[in-house]
């Protein structure tokens, strides 16, 4: 019922924009993962895997990305760990204090990601909140220098930023299990349970994938959280992309380390898509 | 009946787990927020000498000021960008049939789902490329086009639920696209509209991933905080922040009336974009 000229109208403008400032972007990061740079910096065109060699040659790169995963999957799980429990809360045993709740676990989300960091930082640091609370108790006696800038500190301030996140997609799974289900559950002799394990969770595993996505794809990729609190043995994946792009001035290398960080994170969301399609009830 | 879910000393023990996890996400805040009237410095236990001085610095500071604007006039374009074309994409995705729509649906949303590092570069490489100078511009091209994902999901959720009843009648009576787009379809999707740009607005005003790599001369406020953490932490982060967030707090309540009027929330977003996307 539409006419041509509508149709036109509505389809091409965001479908030129896209393709000129999205698609054509990121196919340029595969193109400059094929080029090189000459030792006076300039940058060659001509098509090799060098870049891609060099990857898999020089131990650091997949040493520091096996590290990023393991941060990412720690923030994951962690945020799991948080984050279901919380929801599950908020959904089915808040009552009247429900939309109140869910609104104080999304607030966190419009602090500044920086300010954030940034807060637990001054929290971690060695003259820092935590530190002078500790010795004020009589705790201990020096500042514990290993609370900021470590692996445990970047873990812990992702954490804190992507639980929210990781709670929003279980939260609305939970609140689309009709609850005519956990009643008929209860009637047909289930214990709570036996109905919490083959109810509840298999009904809230789309929202558990899609959270655990989330925080794993967007902790993996972050980079200031590890420059603001994680000190050199927190380094992740893209501050090494940040260095090649700044003082290093290696763009192809820095482009072929962020097109396979691109092809890790399409293939997850791929992955995880036919999880949770299989796993969709509606 | 649903309290029988669990056992009663579950639901303690689930009450004691929902507490901590409130502990934990509020612990930073409040530590932020205390420390900003603390007259000895961002560390040290308990706070001590309170004062206003870091309030009364901040008021004075004109770069963080002119970084403030600057962010504004960012959150402003970005947000005409992406509605401008979120509008008509959400529209299109809803009622036009062209060559290569899925991949377009799953194109939008990904700036939203990867990590903004990469989205970041491949921009820097196109405005390279292109030989644009860097400069706010560059910074409004890049949150502008990352975030029509959120206006496309936003208003295409809206359009799902709305009545096409009465675009039809319309245009039979005689109207044209134009009058029914102005007259109906649009004030039918003031809602989704007015949602998505209070979410670009704060999401571009917070953004930082992207806009490390297409800065110019001028900051934007994160950028503006970023390069100053960098020289040392004082109290006045603490206070721009606390005022930060007591407007975006103050945004929220009034995104979240506006959701509630339209019986969506903020969970169903994050599960279609992450699903869509796949």
């Amino acid at each position: 019922m539409y006419s041509r000229a509508y149709k036109l109208a509505v389809s091409l403008p965001p479908v030129a924009w896209v393709l000129l400032f999205l698609l054509t972007p990121y196919l340029l990061l595969f193109l400059y993962s094929f080029w090189t740079v000459t030792p006076a910096q300039q940058i060659v065109h001509t098509w090799s895997l060098q870049n891609y060699i060099e990857l898999l040659r020089v131990p650091v790169y997949l040493q520091v990305l096996w590290r990023s995963m393991r941060i990412a999957a720690s923030v994951t799980l962690l945020s799991l760990l948080l984050g279901f429990p919380l929801a599950y809360y908020v959904s089915f045993h808040a009552g009247s204090k429900k939309d109140l709740l869910y609104l104080l676990v999304i607030i966190p989300l419009w602090v500044s990601y920086l300010v954030r960091a940034y807060a637990w930082k001054t929290i971690l640091g060695s003259d820092g909140v935590l530190n002078t609370l500790l010795q004020y108790l009589h705790i201990t006696h020096h500042p514990q220098g290993y609370l900021l800038y470590s692996p445990l500190a970047v873990v812990l301030t992702l954490t804190h930023i992507y639980t929210p996140f990781t709670f929003l997609p279980i939260y609305a799974a939970l609140e689309h299990i009709p609850r005519k289900l956990v009643e008929a559950s209860h009637d047909l002799g289930a214990t709570p349970t036996q109905t919490f394990w083959r109810v509840i969770v298999p009904l809230s595993v789309p929202g558990l994938v899609a959270g655990a996505t989330f925080s794993f794809v967007l902790s993996l990729g972050d980079f200031l959280a590890p420059l603001l609190v994680g000190g050199p043995s927190g380094v992740m994946i893209s501050n090494i992309v940040v260095g090649l792009f700044g003082a290093a001035y290696n763009w192809p290398l820095g482009a072929a380390i962020s097109a396979c960080m691109m092809i890790l994170v399409l293939a997850l969301l791929f992955a995880t898509g036919r999880l949770e399609k299989k796993w969709s009830f509606t | 009946m649903i309290r029988d879910a669990l056992g009663q000393e579950r639901a303690g023990w689930l009450t004691l787990h929902a507490i901590a996890v409130f502990a934990f996400l509020y612990l930073p805040i409040v530590v932020l927020i205390v420390y900003s009237f603390n007259g000895d410095g961002v560390g040290g236990f308990p706070p001590r000498n309170v004062t206003f001085d870091w309030y009364r610095q901040l008021a004075q500071d004109t770069p963080l000021w002119d970084s403030v604007l600057n962010s504004l006039l960012v959150a402003l374009a970005a947000m005409a960008i992406s509605i401008g074309l979120g509008l008509p994409a959400a529209l299109a995705l809803d009622r036009v049939n062209f060559p290569g729509k899925s991949l377009f649906r799953r194109l939008v949303l990904l700036p939203l789902i990867l990590p903004g590092i990469i989205t970041g570069l491949s921009l820097l490489m196109l405005v390279v490329l292109i030989g644009l100078k860097l400069s706010l511009l560059t910074i409004i091209l890049g949150h502008g086009t990352a975030l029509i994902s959120v206006a496309t999901t936003e208003i295409f959720a809206g359009l799902q639920k709305a009545e096409r009843a009465q675009e039809e009648a319309s245009l039979d009576l005689g109207a044209s696209y134009g009058q029914t787009f102005w007259r109906i379809t649009l004030p039918n999707l003031k809602l989704p509209v007015i949602g998505a740009a209070l979410l670009i607005f704060t999401l571009s005003m917070d953004e930082i991933a992207v806009s490390f790599f297409l800065i110019g001369r001028d900051n934007t406020l994160p950028l503006e905080i970023w390069s100053r953490l960098r020289r040392g932490m004082t109290p006045e982060i603490n206070a721009i922040s606390t005022i930060i967030f007591l407007f975006s707090l103050a945004l929220i309540v009034l995104w979240y009336r506006l959701r509630m009027g339209n019986g969506e929330n903020t969970a169903d977003t994050v599960a279609t974009a992450t699903k869509e996307a796949a």
